[in-house]
């Protein structure tokens, strides 16, 4: 069967991000960027279940700038087969992500698309949701199991408190969370030839999406400091200060 | 403007992130709708009504909303939703299910995660992991939000009177069914809903030297994390990371113990109420951010520390 995966081109999560001065949004000009951590762990299932006999092609799909190929380019190293950009130079919002991703759905007909449960630049944790309602599949979202069976597949979710398994008719949209598997690193020999791989560009007019949003952002500000804190000197100290100043304890 | 919140619920009992739900919806203004999808959950109703500033209940008992699949809740969500102003849900793993579905069905952007109420279509959340602040405008007809609750004071669980009105809506999509469910059997709380926090990172040294963090944690009745340094080396399993990558907490009382403080586990945890650190480098950035700083080694406060408290 065919799957899908969604990669996402962000900040690398090392980088400590800064606000610009006029508060439009967060300086990324000469900033490292990296495929999102949990995109990482969607390739990687992916791959696994290609190694399993499950899958027979990985489509890796980014939406994003043009400089997004290089994500694209890290998935097929990784084991994907072939590549899509939808490219977009605006900062899209998930909705307008889910309703690109669902054209792109509907022209290659996957049995199963993976992303990641949430874009650590917006921390929105809702393309994939929104990419299952669009498309009508159920969702097995914050996945930390997968297991494909016939025309179905059961995963095992991490939900506050513990774990839930549901069963999901196929085709069906599957959001990885970080106890899905630990993503492997590209060889050489695959980053070279993963640049042999196909790699096809679409845009937005081109899929008939219109990509206007409900939401503006109307700045972006740095957090409120912590003020200073104090130096405790013994365990007891410290004790009593978070039972008598803090009243915590 | 009438608000439409979902109820966080297991069919027992209603959740406590509801009250910071509700509380969130007080701030916005405008008569407060809670929905109860489930089923045998007419107690969670009886519940739902008591809370302070709850207009009407309104309770989808059938079994399609058994264990709350997003398949079938959503569709009814949307349904009922069209009538209102704002749908809101906490930010609970059952809430970023259900929410998203809604509002692409609902044709709109959601705002994950507010933190406050500027007005009623303007909001803030965290990006980039704590480390920039958004406003955030609507102009979306039905405003779709999760809540953060650690942003709103609870509102009470009791004092109100509202009436419980019964949806005979039934949707059943038929593309996903409930298999079986494991929940922790820890007796300390769960991470994210912990008053007091209690983590280790790399300074721990191995898996078994968590035991003293349990000690303590069980003394304060605390949840154990950790930080990514910690589940990188195999000491714990990944679902006690505490950060950007993994969870986002803020208790009241946060004790990182021999943790450097790295910007990915600070973005997990600084919103925390008081944060301690012990860690014996007094150099360590967690220092920065901490209340209150002991530099001690670890292996001898921390036992110290659980026979004081």
């Amino acid at each position: 069967m065919k799957v899908l995966v969604a990669v996402k081109r962000v900040v690398d999560y090392n980088v400590k991000v800064r606000v610009k001065a006029d508060n439009s949004g967060v300086d990324l000009a000469n900033v490292k960027m990296s495929m999102n951590p949990f995109c990482e762990i969607a390739v990687e299932e992916a791959v696994r279940l290609k190694e399993k006999g499950v899958a027979t092609e990985i489509v890796v799909v980014s939406v994003g700038p043009s400089t997004a190929q290089e994500q694209l380019r890290t998935a097929l190293a990784l084991g994907a087969d072939r590549a899509i950009l939808v490219e977009s130079a605006e900062d899209l919002t998930s909705l307008a992500v889910a309703k690109l991703l669902k054209a792109v759905v509907d022209k290659e007909q996957p049995q199963l698309v993976i992303l990641g449960k949430q874009a650590i630049d917006s921390d929105n944790n809702q393309t994939g949701q929104m990419l299952a309602a669009l498309s009508g599949y159920g969702q097995g979202t914050f996945a930390s199991k997968v297991e494909i069976s016939g025309d179905s597949v059961a995963v095992t979710r991490e939900i506050d408190g513990g774990a839930q398994t549901v069963s999901l008719k196929l085709p069906a949209i599957v959001t990885t969370d970080l106890r899905l598997n630990e993503p492997r690193y590209a060889s050489l020999p695959n980053i070279m030839k993963a640049k042999k791989k196909p790699l096809e560009t679409l845009t937005p007019d081109a899929l008939g999406v219109s990509t206007a949003s409900t939401n503006t952002t109307l700045k972006v500000e740095a957090p409120a400091a912590r003020s200073a804190g104090i130096k405790v000197k013994s365990v007891a100290e410290l004790v009593e200060k978070l039972k008598n100043e803090a009243k915590v304890i | 403007m009438t608000i439409l919140v979902i109820a966080e619920h297991d069919n027992k009992v209603v959740a406590p992130a509801t009250l910071n739900t509700v509380a969130a919806a007080a701030k916005i203004g405008g008569d407060v709708h809670v929905l109860v999808a489930g089923q045998g959950a007419g107690a969670v109703a009886e519940a739902a009504a008591k809370i302070a500033g709850v207009a009407k209940v309104l309770l989808a008992d059938n079994a399609a909303y058994a264990h709350q699949l997003p398949e079938n809740v959503a569709p009814l969500v949307a349904e009922l939703g069209k009538g209102y102003s704002h749908i809101l849900a906490a930010a609970t793993s059952n809430g970023k299910n259900i929410l998203p579905r809604v509002a692409a069905a609902l044709d709109v952007d959601q705002i994950s995660e507010i933190i406050s109420v500027e007005s009623a279509d303007t909001f803030k959340r965290p990006i980039y992991a704590g480390n920039a602040i958004a406003t955030v405008q609507s102009n979306a007809a039905v405003k779709v939000i999760t809540v953060r609750a650690t942003g709103f004071d609870p509102v009470a669980a009791e004092g109100g009177c509202a009436a419980v009105e019964a949806v005979g809506a039934a949707h059943d999509a038929g593309i996903s069914s409930f298999v079986g469910e494991e929940l922790a059997k820890s007796d300390r709380p769960e991470l994210t809903a912990a008053k007091i926090v209690v983590s280790g990172g790399r300074g721990m040294q191995n898996g078994d030297n968590f035991k003293h963090l349990y000690a303590l944690a069980d003394k304060l009745g605390a949840a154990v994390g950790a930080s990514r340094a910690a589940v990188d080396a195999g000491f714990v399993p990944n679902d006690m990371q505490v950060g950007q990558t993994g969870k986002i907490v803020a208790p009241q009382l946060y004790i990182a113990v021999g943790i450097s403080g790295a910007i990915q586990h600070l973005a997990g945890m600084k919103d925390s109420k008081v944060i301690v650190a012990i860690n014996k480098d007094e150099e360590a950035p967690i220092f920065q951010v901490a209340d209150y700083g002991l530099v001690a080694d670890l292996f001898e406060a921390i036992p110290e520390l659980e026979k004081l408290v």
